[in-house]
């Protein structure tokens, strides 16, 4: 990763509320193209609700996120319709449409957004597919495959408009340790041979220091990022108590 | 946005050169000019130039690698020359090889026979677990009613509330128009025949006995029981259900039995409501035709007596268990997904209908029979 690379996502000035509750206050970051960048934190600090506020689904109270420039929350109609175009999302549980086979989830993107004949858009599903090792599950229904399948194919489809930003929302959760690696490294293949920026929500500490560039850690109390930077260097050389504890308690169980 | 030309070698070789930006939108443009070009010349020798090729996406490396696959049909070859290497290697990345495709239908004579035993299994086996289904329900029914201390008597009443006294409205509105539509219909009938008063007997007789009933359980067929198929369906989806049986707790006794109980009681009162707005929306015709309302209330105690309103009461206790057993039992069944959700309130709803309707005619017969 190019450390001196543009940012291509800028989260400014961030707060999250609902109703009276404010889950996330003055939140501010830069993500860097080509990078694959973690948020981090324990369970209810916002991780997710920051990634929703990323892609538009979450409105904050007050701040902007500018993806390639371009303010996401303030658009509508067309033009977020075109952000929406270069961005690719994997929910939590693959978010896959049940009644679809995988090539018809992602070739419905194709169809919404491009002209391409069927014939174009059932060899790209399947090239994507292929990138995702899932080349001979094409024509299976979800509820066909096994979870860490699901979550290579809802990779697969928030790749379909090659898109330069993908947001993963907790894409080890669920899965076990082999399955889960094995996403990692897809992560890290897409992100070399595609140039593909990553954001991804994990609390899973492997996942963390095997494929992060930098990470931005949140804290429930404050509601704030209390860390941010290389998680190595985060570990061993962070003062504060909570980030310490955070990797030490992890580790003191890996450890066990 | 990328452009292409076209240039005919020797016999039997095609160039190819392709310039500019070959993303979504331009291979979008470019794809069906590009085969029906290569279908016309069938080139032995295809020649891609590729090297004014600016941009590639995955919509411009497909395009490159049906090209390949396309002269590998026709047994022709390609050349593709000058690509820029990242985008080379881009084609080793996505190429899917030899696509996967989805199973063929079998023939004709061997998809009858399999699909008729299919239905023929499948029709049992939805016989099977309904007929275990309705004899478990029917035991632990008849068990709670007799250990009321088992119930949960919460739920019942929350479900009560949501079914039945949420359901005041619409059964009340249903009920008063119903009344004044049949008070309308009927007397331009009766009018010819001087017999206009009689409107008040038609009504109330046709509400107690038919439609009062049918109407309330139509309407909790379509309001009640979809609601309990999808929200069981939903747990079943979301392994709540697998959840209550590892715990121990029957789904039937826990999710089945408070809400037959709830439907069974709040049906004949909704119906009573439905009634009562019927005969309202019934007096406020007459009336305006110039009838005093003593008159009319004088004719409807003439021309109907408690048989009629318990009667037809009666009925709404069988419709209730119905509704409520039926949309159970669809959520129960329900498959996979979100789709199937939809499928099983769908089913409960139709079933339910149908299983009123039969259910008003055998009550037609007997009481028949019975000289009610």
């Amino acid at each position: 990763m190019d450390v001196n690379a543009k940012p291509i996502i800028q989260v400014k000035d961030v707060t999250i509320a609902y109703d009276d509750f404010v889950v996330l206050k003055d939140i501010s970051f830069e993500v860097r193209q080509g990078e694959i960048f973690v948020i981090l934190g324990g369970s209810g600090c916002g991780k997710s609700t920051l990634l929703k506020n990323m892609i538009s689904l979450v409105r904050p109270v007050t701040g902007q996120v500018l993806i390639n420039g371009r303010d996401i929350i303030n658009a509508h109609g067309p033009e977020l319709r075109e952000i929406l175009s270069g961005i690719g999302v994997m929910y939590q549980n693959g978010a896959l449409f049940g009644s679809m086979n995988i090539v018809e989830n992602i070739c419905l993107v194709l169809e919404e957004f491009t002209n391409l004949p069927g014939e174009a858009m059932e060899l790209i599903a399947n090239m994507r597919l292929k990138v995702v090792g899932l080349e001979d599950s094409g024509y299976k229904m979800p509820s066909e495959l096994s979870g860490g399948m699901r979550k290579r194919a809802a990779i697969a489809r928030a790749m379909a408009l090659d898109p330069k930003i993908i947001f993963l929302d907790e894409p080890g959760a669920g899965l076990d340790p082999v399955t889960s690696a094995q996403l990692d490294e897809l992560i890290l293949n897409l992100s070399r041979s595609l140039k593909i920026t990553f954001v991804i929500v994990t609390h899973e500490l492997p996942s963390i220091f095997s494929i992060s560039d930098r990470v931005i850690m949140l804290d429930k109390e404050t509601k704030t990022i209390i860390a941010s930077g290389k998680p190595k260097e985060l570990r061993d050389k962070s003062t504060n108590p909570r980030v310490r504890q955070f990797f030490n308690r992890q580790a003191g169980t890996n450890n066990r | 946005m990328a452009s292409v030309n076209y240039q005919k070698l020797e016999k039997g070789k095609l160039k190819l050169t392709i310039t500019g930006r070959l993303d979504m939108e331009s291979t979008a443009r470019l794809w069906p000019q590009v085969f029906k070009k290569i279908k016309e010349a069938k080139p032995k020798v295809l020649i891609l130039d590729a090297n004014g090729i600016e941009y590639c996406d995955g919509a411009g490396i497909g395009l490159l690698l049906k090209l390949k696959k396309k002269q590998e049909e026709i047994k022709g070859s390609i050349q593709i020359e000058n690509l820029k290497p990242e985008f080379n290697q881009l084609i080793t990345l996505f190429d899917p090889g030899q696509l996967s495709k989805p199973a063929k239908n079998t023939p004709f004579y061997q998809r009858v026979p399999e699909q008729i035993g299919k239905a023929v299994m499948d029709f049992l086996q939805a016989a099977h677990s309904q007929i275990s289904f309705i004899g478990e329900v029917f035991v632990k029914f008849i068990y709670t009613l007799f250990h009321l201390g088992t119930l949960r008597w919460k739920d019942t009443f929350l479900i009560a509330e949501k079914s039945g006294a949420n359901a005041v409205g619409i059964a009340s509105l249903l009920g008063f128009l119903i009344g004044v539509i049949l008070a309308f219909q009927s007397a331009v009938s009766m009018r010819k025949f001087g017999a206009e008063i009689y409107v008040a007997d038609l009504v109330v007789i046709v509400l107690f006995r038919e439609l009062g009933p049918l109407l309330t359980a139509f309407i909790l067929a379509a309001r009640t029981g979809s609601a309990f198929a999808a929200e069981i369906g939903t747990m079943k989806i979301n392994e709540e259900i697998d959840a209550l049986t590892t715990m121990g707790l029957e789904p039937v006794r826990f999710l089945v039995i408070p809400r037959m109980l709830a439907a069974v009681f709040i049906t004949p009162l909704l119906t009573v409501f439905n009634n009562l707005f019927g005969i309202i929306g019934c007096v406020l015709v007459m009336v305006s035709m110039g009838f005093a309302p003593i008159t009319l209330l004088n004719e409807i105690k003439g021309a109907t007596d408690l048989t009629d309103l318990f009667g037809g009461l009666v009925k709404t206790f069988v419709f209730g268990y119905l509704i409520a057993g039926i949309g159970c039992f669809c959520g129960l069944q329900t498959g996979k997904g979100a789709s199937s959700v939809g499928d099983s309130a769908t089913r409960a709803v139709v079933a339910g209908i149908i299983a009123i309707v039969v259910a008003d005619g055998v009550f037609a017969v007997v009481y028949y029979f019975l000289g009610i």
